[in-house]
């Protein structure tokens, strides 16, 4: 099964850290990355860029609205993803224990929908 | 039989289709004599005809023959063995248990799918609509199913942090069926439910902690018949005749405290059932070893710091060191705020005031627990407390 680990996470602890200490951290989510290729779990992955760069948009009435940032006002923010695959869900949850801001923030795993059967 | 079908087709609605089929299909089968395996015949003939019955309707729609073709490939590769696991069970009740279920979704999958309760008893026992707790149920299996929730027992690490929650929904099954609180059953029985799964995690899983649970509960199971006389009303632990205690019962939780004892660090369970193994060891209430049992309230606060450990503890300190000191640590306990809805906290303090002769703090404490609890015999008992030390109650009686 396919699953998305939607990454949450304070994203004002990035400016907050030292240049060292957010290198390391760098560092522990391109191991992560690496192992999880290893391992056969990686599909894909990536950091999205900080919420005041969001736009949302909603059409309501046939109307279009544009507004400034992110649908919701949260503590934690949707920082980045992964999209792996696993043998079932115990499977995936222990590759998104291993995620680095499961330590700080937290994962939301949710099951890719499966749509059709071909 | 259920767990093992769900294992084999993957799938608790196609699992319990398929035991009807063979139920039904044995009675046909079976009247010129039963087979040599009666389980493991019930099982292959509830498989074989779900698979059949997927490929006939296979016709109609397309997923139920590709979910035949697939159960079909496995059909040879089932050993006879292979259908009579008892770790079957604890496949499903680590799924029924899994952590990505919310807690009353576990408990009342683990009561209609491990114990096979209906569900107009469960929702009976939880005091909500049957069809909330059928709705409740058709979600947690949807979950299961598309979110991928496996029948397995985890593995390794992962083992220790799911068989914590195991247990909990396992004492919460057995306190339904206990807490005097506890809407009445009927004929279900919570309790020896939850008995019979703790004895079947001992068989399998025979951690400090699992023995633990069983020696607790069984300690617990042990006193039922003396806790409420034959009006329905509460007798209290000192008040108990026990003589009436299941020595039987006691015997043997308490030969299991011994085991979890020897068999690692105590946990949170284990301590609790050495607890109640004191209090069943004394054969009155004055001979309860009320030392020990402050020690060992000390211990699970250390491990296990909640207000309601605290309590308990505060009531041991009382009996063995005397009612201020008890009542020093409940006060201190009820200025912060957790405590301040528990009716057993104040009823606990209302009793050291009462045994200290502070008539009026007792009638005050008694009457604030007794408006924290809804009509039943915990309101009674209170009431008959407050009738106790009341000036006219002491006048007419």
């Amino acid at each position: 099964m396919r699953y998305l680990c939607l990454i949450y996470d304070d994203e004002t602890l990035w400016q907050g850290r030292s240049k060292a200490d957010n290198d390391a951290l760098y560092g522990e989510y391109s191991r992560f990355t690496e192992d999880t290729k290893a391992s056969g779990h990686y599909l894909g992955g990536n950091p999205l860029t900080p919420t005041h760069t969001a736009t949302t948009v909603r059409i309501r009435n046939g109307k279009v609205t544009t507004t400034d940032g992110p649908f919701a006002e949260t503590k934690e923010q949707l920082g980045g993803y992964y999209l792996i695959e696993a043998k079932d869900l115990n499977d995936a949850l222990q590759v998104a224990a291993r995620i680095p801001a499961a330590r700080s923030g937290s994962i939301e795993v949710r099951p890719i929908m499966s749509m059709g059967t071909a | 039989m259920l767990a093992t079908l769900i294992r084999l087709l993957g799938d608790f609605d196609l699992a319990e289709e398929a035991m009807q089929e063979a139920f039904t299909a044995a009675l046909r089968a079976w009247q010129d004599g039963v087979p040599a395996r009666p389980r493991a015949w019930l099982i292959s003939t509830g498989r074989f005809r779900i698979i059949d019955q997927l490929r006939r309707r296979a016709r109609f729609d397309a997923s139920a023959g590709l979910i035949a073709e697939h159960l079909g490939q496995q059909r040879d590769n089932v050993a006879p063995d292979d259908l009579d696991l008892p770790d079957d069970q604890l496949r499903l009740i680590f799924t029924c248990c899994h952590p990505a279920l919310s807690l009353e979704a576990q408990v009342a999958l683990t009561l209609r799918e491990i114990c096979g309760l209906q569900t107009e008893a469960i929702a009976h026992a939880y005091l909500v609509p049957a069809s909330t707790l059928a709705q409740r149920i058709v979600r947690a299996k949807a979950k299961i199913r598309d979110a991928g929730i496996p029948y397995q027992v985890p593995a390794g690490h992962q083992l220790t942090e799911r068989l914590g929650g195991v247990l909990h929904v396992v004492y919460l099954v057995f306190n339904a069926g206990y807490s005097p609180a506890a809407a009445p059953l009927g004929d279900a029985d919570f309790s020896g439910d939850a008995i019979r799964l703790g004895r079947l995690l001992v068989d399998l899983l025979p951690t400090a902690e699992t023995l633990g649970l069983l020696a607790l509960m069984l300690l617990h199971d042990a006193r039922r018949a003396a806790r409420i006389d034959s009006n329905g009303e509460i007798v209290l632990l000192a008040d108990q005749d026990r003589t009436r205690w299941d020595a039987e019962r006691i015997a043997e939780g308490s030969a299991l405290v011994d085991a979890a004892l020897r068999n690692g660090t105590a946990g949170p369970y284990t301590i609790q059932a050495a607890i109640a193994a004191l209090h069943c060891a004394a054969s009155t209430a004055g001979a309860t070893d009320w030392a020990e049992i402050a020690a060992l309230y000390d211990l699970l606060l250390e491990i296990h710091d909640t207000p309601v450990v605290a309590l308990n503890r505060a009531v041991a300190v009382a009996m063995c060191a005397g009612p201020s000191a008890g009542l020093a640590l409940i006060d201190q306990l009820l200025a912060g705020a957790e405590l301040q809805g528990y009716h057993l906290a104040h009823a606990a303090r209302a009793d050291l005031c009462r045994q200290l002769g502070q008539t009026a703090e007792a009638l005050s404490a008694y009457r604030t627990a007794m408006a924290l609890v809804a009509e039943g015999p915990e309101r009674r008992f209170l009431a008959r407390r407050i009738a106790e030390l009341s000036p006219s109650g002491t006048k007419h009686g």
